[in-house]
């Protein structure tokens, strides 16, 4: 087996492993540390398709931020020792028939396509080309969204801190 | 293009991934868990972007900034949902989504 077969079962078996942890666990903060785990074997699959700089974001962003974000606000909001009761056994049982069903229709219709891999010249992904395609306008140009998605997080940022400052 | 790993391996992956966050959406009644399963379904679907686009379109970058993109509303998403689940706590000193059933001011 070659190694990057080998590398991409073992980060789809982690991740998949450690998501499955997440939604079961019942201490809340392993559920986070859990989700962490999956959220970094996820970059691995991303360094494995040779997309560094996405990697990196995903590190970056979910590994480095939005899981501390979560860690904090379960010390806001939680005891540390806290567990969950376990969920009624008619929610679980209603939750995995709807998931396995899904699931199984999903991988059924995915199996079947013929999906035909392009076999063009692959576009090398340096930063040099990302940076110009994202603040491009011509063909390939993705300025608009960029614009868009940055007054996007300031609204979301202004909007968080009026939502959660005490009133007085 | 990847060498021995077919393009439906990765598909399935992301697939069950995807349906492990609905199960949690659907099982949990903690709004801090029922977030974390959102993630997880918004990361199985950048995934399928990212393999598109290294698959089927390699000579362009489009998934790969439909995935960027979505790490960023990902982001934003996460911090609006704290900031009301912060508040709701204090409002209501639990976060279960059972003990928040009012809309009334």
């Amino acid at each position: 087996m070659e190694a990057n077969v080998f590398m991409f079962y073992l980060f789809s078996a982690t991740m998949l492993f450690f998501a499955l942890l997440a939604v079961t666990s019942r201490r809340i903060l392993r559920a986070a540390v859990f989700l962490l785990f999956a959220l970094v074997a996820t970059s691995g699959l991303y360094f494995l398709l040779q997309y560094q700089f996405l990697a990196g974001v995903q590190l970056a962003l979910y590994a480095g931020g939005i899981v501390v974000l979560i860690i904090f606000s379960i010390l806001l909001t939680h005891h540390i020792s806290h567990r969950f009761e376990r969920p009624p056994l008619m929610k679980v049982f209603s939750g995995l028939l709807v998931a396995v069903t899904g699931a199984l229709i999903t991988i059924f219709s995915v199996v079947r396509y013929p999906y035909k891999a392009s076999d063009t010249i692959p576009i090398d992904t340096n930063m040099r080309i990302i940076g110009m395609q994202l603040m491009g306008t011509g063909k390939n140009g993705y300025a608009l969204p960029f614009e868009v998605i940055s007054v996007l997080l300031l609204a979301a940022m202004i909007g968080a801190i009026v939502i959660a400052k005490k009133r007085t | 293009m990847i060498h021995g790993i077919p393009i439906t391996h990765f598909l399935i992956v992301s697939t069950v991934m995807f349906f492990i966050g609905i199960y949690g959406f659907l099982t949990r009644r903690n709004l801090i868990t029922m977030l974390m399963s959102i993630e997880l379904i918004l990361n199985s679907v950048n995934i399928n972007f990212v393999v598109f686009n290294k698959y089927l379109y390699p000579d362009q970058l489009q998934g790969h900034f439909f995935a960027l993109f979505i790490i960023a509303i990902a982001a934003a998403e996460a911090s609006v949902a704290i900031a009301l689940i912060i508040n709701i706590y204090r409002r209501y000193t639990s976060i279960e989504a059972d003990d928040v059933n009012e809309m009334k001011y």
